[in-house]
């Protein structure tokens, strides 16, 4: 049985970094602007969006099936649940 | 010749890219609860960081991701020299990021500023807590850059034999995969110890 290959052209390799290079400036930026405690969060989420990026474009989990997705997301969400428990307890002490 | 497995490889490498998570995880459990404990000794520790640094690694390892997409996309569609340019470039920008990451931390080794240290054991338990968390997350994130190069070395010599190919490409998929791994814990290193504020 022949593979089909997934290809992503080297355009969209090379804009999807651009998006990467741009994300990483404006997360700087915005350590310059004193938010409080909202700074963390706005760092954490583009953070998750370079990633999700990396994710879907270099990585290939765009072509990936149901087994690979959910496991994937199954893994996150076992360590959203690790942290944001752990938090949850040593918040309440 | 025996069945290649190419979708079985690649689950596998995910398998175990998953423990990889949750082995980083772990530590980022310690971080978010010292953090939320010791704000201010953490932004205190966030300022003694060169953000510099921080800021160049972070974009040595995106074009080093890009370049093993390249490769990737380059096997596929047999350009073997670009397959090689790309693996060199991840290489290369590997090797820098070593580099900046010795200067680094010599650098702060100088001022004092190493686990155990006098300044450390004398400072707030925050401060001392941050860089313990630095430096065993930039640590082991060092040493993951260090197998990842060997994976990427590996695929050089057999893309240069031959051995990947259009129609054999795993090994070179899921050394690319680590890379891409690697990458991605730095994305959340970076914030969390350069940009805290």
């Amino acid at each position: 049985m022949e593979k089909t290959a997934h290809i992503f052209e080297y355009k969209t390799l090379a804009l999807t970094l651009a998006g990467l290079l741009i994300m990483t400036g404006v997360t700087v930026g915005a350590a310059y602007i004193d938010l409080g405690w909202v700074n963390v969060w706005i760092a954490l989420a583009i953070a998750s969006i370079k990633a999700s990026l990396v994710l879907v474009v270099f990585m290939h989990m765009k072509f990936e099936g149901r087994a690979l997705r959910w496991s994937f997301l199954s893994t996150v969400g076992f360590l959203a649940v690790m942290i944001g428990f752990t938090f949850w307890d040593v918040a309440f002490r | 010749m025996a069945p290649s497995d190419p979708s079985g490889k690649k689950m596998g490498m995910w398998l175990f890219l998953y423990t990889e998570i949750i082995l980083f995880g772990g530590l980022f459990v310690l971080y978010a609860v010292y953090f939320a404990r010791y704000t201010p000794d953490f932004i205190d520790g966030a300022a003694l960081l060169d953000r510099g640094f921080g800021i160049v690694n972070t974009v040595i390892l995106l074009v080093s991701s890009f370049f093993v997409a390249a490769g990737i996309t380059a096997v596929r569609k047999g350009h073997t020299r670009i397959v090689l340019a790309g693996l060199w470039g991840a290489l290369a920008c590997g090797a820098i990021f070593l580099v900046n990451k010795y200067v680094e931390w010599g650098h702060k080794f100088e001022n004092g500023i190493y686990p155990g240290s006098e300044t450390l054991v004398d400072s707030p338990g925050g401060l001392n807590l941050f860089f313990g968390l630095y430096y065993v997350i930039t640590g082991l994130h060092g040493l993951h850059i260090l197998i990842g190069m060997s994976l990427l070395a590996v695929c050089l010599v057999l893309v240069y034999r031959r051995k990947i190919t259009a129609q054999q490409d795993a090994l070179l998929e899921n050394s690319g995969l680590y890379w891409h791994l690697v990458d991605l814990i730095w994305i959340f290193i970076f914030p969390l110890f350069y940009l805290v504020v």
